[in-house]
C-alpha cells in the first residue's frame, strides 16, 4: 500500500491541490456549482488533449512543437468534412489524418536524425500552412448533435465533457500502456541505448509515440470545434500550455518517467487557478505571472519532497 | 579439447569496418566451437569494441561475414542477433533505469522464473520484481544482465568485461556458471583484462591488434606474456617498479583524516596523506571507499570524525570548497570528468579557465604550450583529432588524469582510474601518477585491481567494512597480502 502511494505520490499530491483549489473557488464564489464545473471542464478540453499528446512524446524522450498546428489542421478538416458527410465518417477520417501527421513527424525525426525540436518546429509552420490551405478563414460546419455531446452533466458534479475526455484518452492510452509498445515507449525515453540493447526497435517506438501524439492532437482539434461550433485555421495557445501541464504533471522532460493522469490533472489545476484569479478580479496580466510562479514552486517542492524521500 | 572436429557455433572472418578515414577493423576474425570459452583480447584502440558491436548487430561490417551455426546471421540489430542465437552482456548494464525488474524482463521477452533462478544461482539474494532498476547497486545489475542472457538459452554468450564491477565472491560465481554453460555445449566469448580470470576460465584466446586478428592461442600456464606480446606487437614485460625503501614522511600531512564516519557504511577511517606520496586505498566493492572519496571531494558531509588539510581542520559543504582547498577528484567514470563533445586540447585547458575569478582573456600561448606538452606526455593516439568521445576509453582516461600534469595539482583523489582499460594504457598511467607525486602532489589512489598497488603507490590503507584495517608499505604489498587484508583476514593481528 505504501509502495503504491509512493509510486503515485505526485498524482495524489496534484489531486489534493486540485480539490483544495476547487474549495477555494467555492469560498470565493458560493454560487460555483455544477454549471461552473461544466464550463471549467469544457474550457479545459482542448488543453487536456494537447497535454496528453505532449506527455506521450515527452515520455518517449522527445517533444512535439507542432501539436497546436496539428490540432488546427484536424479542426478545420473535421469542420469542412462535416459539411458534406455525417459526423462519424468525418471523425474517423480526421483521426486517421492526425495519426498520419504524427507519424510523419516521428518518421522525419527517426530517418533524418535531425533533433526532434528542430523537426517539429519546422512542422509547426508546415501544418499551420496546411490548415490555412484547407480553410483560409474560420468556417465549416459542426453538427448540433456533436456540439451537444460535451454539454451538460451525466451526473450532478460530473460534467459530460470530462467523461468524453476520459473515455477518449483512455481508449487511446490504456491499450498502449498495457502492451509492449507502451513499455517500449518508457524504455526508449529512459535509456535509448539500453532499450536498443534489450531488443527494442527504437525507431518504430518513436514513430508510434508521435503517431499517438497525432491521434490525441486530432481529438484536441475536434474538441475545439465542438466548443466553438466553427473550424479555426489559426493555432490556439496550446503548445506552451501543454508543456507547462506536462511538467507540472510529473512527466520528466527528457523522458522515461510519468504518466498521463498527472498532466491532465495539472491542466485542470492551471485552468482553475485562472478562474480563481478572474473571480478575485486580479489583473489578467498578473494571472500569467501567478501561473508561472506556481509552476516553478510546485515542481521545486516536488523535487524537494522526492529528494527527502530518497534520502530517508 | 582433444576432439579433432567440434561443431562450430560462431565464425566471423574477414571483418572490416571504417569510420570515415579511421579504419577501426581491417581483418578481424573469431571462431567459437561448441563447449569452448574464447577470450577476445586487445589493447585499447585495437578495435575490440567495434568488433563486439558488429558481432552483436549494433553495427554492420563493411565487409566480411558472421556465421552463426554455419548460416549467415543477418545481424542488423541486437534483437536479430539474439534470435540467431548470440546473446551479449555488455560492459555497461543494458537495463532501463526507470522501469522495474519485471518490466525490463518483459521488454526483452525474458522468461521470468529461469532468470530469477540464475540470479540466485549467481549469488544475489533478495531481488524483487518490483525493484526499480535505478535503485539497484551496479553489481546486482551486472548479475541481472547476465541472468537475463542465460535465461535466453543462447548458443553463443558474449561477455564484455562482465566482472569489472563485481566483488570477488560474485566473480567466482560468474566464472563457475559460465564454465558450466560451456561444458553443457554453449560457446562463450569472454572479454576481460584480467589474466587470472582468463587462465581460469578460457580454453583459447584470440588477440586483436590494430584492427586485425593476430593470433589464436591455447590458454596454458605462461600464456600471459605471449598474449601481451601479441597485443603490443613487441615484447614488453608486465611491469615492475623499484619500490626501494619506504618513503619517510615528515612534516604536516596534506590530508589528515581521523575517525571519519559516514552512516551507515563508514564507521572509522583514519589516514595521513603526505605531499609527494601516492597512498593506495584497497577495498573490496562496497566497503565504504565510495563514501570516503565523496566526503573528501565535498560531495557529502561526514556523519562523524574530522579531517584536516595542511594542518587546518576543514568541513566541505560543496565540491567548490574541496577544490578551493586544493583537492581534485577524478572520477572512475570518465564520462563524469570530460566534456565528450569538445577536443582534447579544450579538455586539458579547461581547468585553467574554470578557476573561479578568472574572467579575463585566456592566456592562449602559455596555455597552448602546456597543453601541447601534456599531450606529448600522455602519448594520446591522435588519429582521431577531434572530439574526446572519438578517443578510445583508455585514452580518455589518460586525458582525465594527465590534464592535471599540465596544471600542477596539490592533491589528487583518483577513484579507480584504470577500470576497464588495457594493460598498455595502464602501464602508461602509473608513471603519470608517479610523476604527479614527484612534482609534489599528494595522491590518494583507489584501485579495484590489487596488482596495481605496488606499481603506483608508496603505501596503501586497507578499508574493510567501513574501517581502516591495515596500512601496508608498497614493498610488502604483493597481491596475496593485499587480498588477505582486503578480506579483513589480518584484522585480528592488527587488533592484538
Amino acid at each position: 500500500m505504501t509502495r503504491l502511494v509512493q509510486k503515485h505520490a505526485w498524482v495524489l499530491g496534484l489531486l489534493v491541490l486540485l480539490i483544495a483549489l476547487l474549495g477555494i473557488t467555492k469560498l470565493i464564489q458560493p454560487s460555483f456549482g455544477a454549471t461552473g464545473l461544466e464550463s471549467l471542464a469544457r474550457a479545459a478540453l482542448p488543453f487536456a488533449f494537447a497535454t496528453a499528446a505532449m506527455a506521450i512524446v515527452v515520455i518517449v524522450g522527445g517533444i512535439d512543437l507542432s501539436i497546436a498546428s496539428m490540432m488546427a489542421v484536424c479542426g478545420v478538416t473535421a469542420a469542412v468534412l462535416m459539411q458534406s458527410m455525417g459526423a462519424v465518417p468525418a471523425i474517423v477520417i480526421t483521426l486517421c489524418i492526425g495519426t498520419a501527421m504524427g507519424a510523419i513527424n516521428g518518421a522525419l525525426i527517426v530517418i533524418t536524425k535531425v533533433p526532434d525540436i528542430v523537426v517539429t518546429l519546422a512542422m509547426l509552420f508546415v501544418w499551420e500552412g496546411v490548415a490555412l490551405l484547407i480553410l483560409s478563414t474560420p468556417g465549416g460546419n459542426v453538427t448540433e448533435a456533436m456540439q451537444g455531446i460535451i454539454g451538460g452533466s451525466i451526473l450532478p458534479g460530473l460534467p459530460m465533457a470530462l467523461v468524453v475526455m476520459a473515455v477518449a484518452i483512455a481508449a487511446v492510452w490504456m491499450p498502449v500502456r498495457r502492451s509492449k509498445i507502451g513499455l517500449s515507449i518508457y524504455a526508449v525515453g529512459s535509456d535509448e541505448l539500453a532499450a536498443f540493447r534489450s531488443g527494442v526497435s527504437v525507431g518504430w517506438t518513436k514513430v508510434a509515440a508521435y503517431a499517438l501524439c497525432g491521434v490525441l492532437a486530432a481529438m484536441g482539434g475536434m474538441s475545439l470545434i465542438m466548443l466553438t461550433g466553427i473550424g479555426e485555421p489559426v493555432p490556439g495557445p496550446y503548445l506552451l500550455a501543454s508543456v507547462a501541464a506536462v511538467v507540472l504533471g510529473g512527466v520528466v522532460l527528457g523522458g522515461g518517467r510519468g504518466g498521463l493522469l498527472g498532466p491532465i490533472i495539472a491542466v485542470f489545476i492551471l485552468r482553475i487557478i485562472r478562474t480563481i484569479l478572474t473571480l478575485a478580479a486580479v489583473d489578467p496580466n498578473v494571472t500569467t505571472i501567478v501561473e508561472g510562479v506556481i509552476m516553478v514552486a510546485v515542481v521545486m517542492l516536488g523535487a524537494i519532497v522526492t529528494y527527502r524521500g530518497v534520502r530517508a | 579439447m582433444d576432439e579433432v572436429q567440434r561443431e562450430s557455433l560462431l565464425d566471423a572472418s574477414g571483418i572490416a569496418k571504417s569510420f570515415g578515414a579511421v579504419k577501426a577493423l581491417s581483418d578481424a576474425s573469431l571462431h567459437v566451437a561448441r563447449g569452448e570459452v574464447v577470450a577476445l583480447m586487445g589493447a585499447n584502440g585495437a578495435g575490440k569494441s567495434t568488433f563486439v558491436k558488429i558481432l552483436t548487430g549494433a553495427l554492420r561490417p563493411d565487409s566480411g561475414k558472421v556465421l552463426i551455426r554455419g548460416t549467415e546471421a543477418r545481424v542488423g540489430s541486437p534483437a536479430q542477433a539474439r534470435r540467431s542465437g548470440l546473446v551479449p552482456v555488455y560492459q555497461e548494464p543494458s537495463l532501463i533505469p526507470d522501469l522495474d525488474v519485471a518490466d525490463n524482463l518483459r521488454l526483452g521477452d525474458t522468461p521470468v522464473d529461469p532468470c530469477l533462478n540464475w540470479v540466485n544461482d549467481l549469488g544475489v539474494d533478495g531481488l524483487r520484481l518490483d525493484h526499480m532498476i535505478a535503485d539497484l547497486p551496479l553489481a546486482t545489475l551486472r548479475i541481472l544482465d547476465l541472468a537475463r542472457a542465460l535465461a535466453a538459452e543462447p548458443d553463443v554468450l558474449l561477455l564484455d568485461e562482465m566482472t569489472a564491477a563485481l566483488p570477488t565472491d560474485l566473480v567466482e560465481n560468474v566464472l563457475r556458471v559460465v564454465r558450466a554453460q560451456a561444458d553443457e555445449g554453449r560457446g562463450v566469448i569472454y572479454i576481460s583484462h584480467r589474466f587470472t580470470e582468463i587462465s581460469e576460465l578460457c580454453d583459447s584466446a584470440t588477440v586483436l591488434r590494430d584492427g586485425r586478428s593476430v593470433g589464436d592461442l591455447k590458454i596454458e600456464p605462461g600464456v600471459e606474456n605471449r598474449v601481451v606480446e601479441m597485443m603490443l606487437g613487441a615484447k614488453i614485460d608486465l611491469g615492475a617498479r623499484e619500490t626501494g625503501t619506504a618513503r619517510t614522511n615528515e612534516g604536516i600531512p596534506r590530508i589528515r583524516a581521523r575517525g571519519l564516519a559516514v552512516a551507515p557504511k563508514v564507521t572509522d577511517v583514519s589516514f595521513d596523506l603526505y605531499p609527494g606520496e601516492v597512498l593506495g586505498v584497497v577495498a573490496l566493492e562496497g566497503q565504504g571507499q565510495d563514501e570516503v572519496f565523496d566526503v573528501l571531494a565535498g560531495f557529502r558531509k561526514p556523519t562523524g570524525g574530522a579531517f584536516e588539510v595542511d594542518g587546518a581542520p576543514v568541513s566541505f559543504g560543496h565540491p567548490a570548497d574541496a577544490i578551493a582547498a586544493g583537492l581534485t577528484f577524478v572520477p572512475g567514470d570518465r564520462a563524469e570528468a570530460l566534456l565528450r563533445e569538445r577536443s582534447v586540447h579544450e579538455n586539458i585547458a579547461l581547468p585553467f579557465s574554470a578557476r573561479a575569478g578568472s574572467w579575463g582573456p585566456l592566456k592562449t600561448r602559455h596555455e597552448r604550450e602546456r597543453v601541447g606538452h601534456a599531450i606529448d606526455k600522455l602519448q594520446i593516439d591522435t588519429r582521431a583529432k577531434g572530439e574526446v568521445q572519438r578517443l578510445s576509453g583508455g585514452n580518455q582516461q589518460k586525458v582525465t588524469i594527465g590534464r592535471w600534469l599540465a596544471h600542477g595539482v596539490e592533491t589528487l583523489l583518483l577513484f579507480d582510474p584504470t577500470r576497464g582499460i588495457d594493460v598498455r594504457t595502464k602501464r602508461q598511467i602509473y608513471p603519470l601518477v608517479r610523476e604527479l607525486a614527484d612534482q609534489g602532489a599528494a595522491v590518494l589512489f583507489y584501485t579495484s585491481e590489487l596488482e596495481e598497488v605496488p606499481l603506483a603507490c608508496d603505501r596503501a590503507v586497507v578499508i574493510f567494512n567501513g574501517r581502516v584495517v591495515d596500512v601496508i608499505d608498497a614493498a610488502e604489498a604483493d597481491e596475496e597480502t593485499l587480498m588477505r587484508a582486503a578480506y579483513g583476514l589480518t584484522e585480528d593481528k592488527a587488533a592484538s
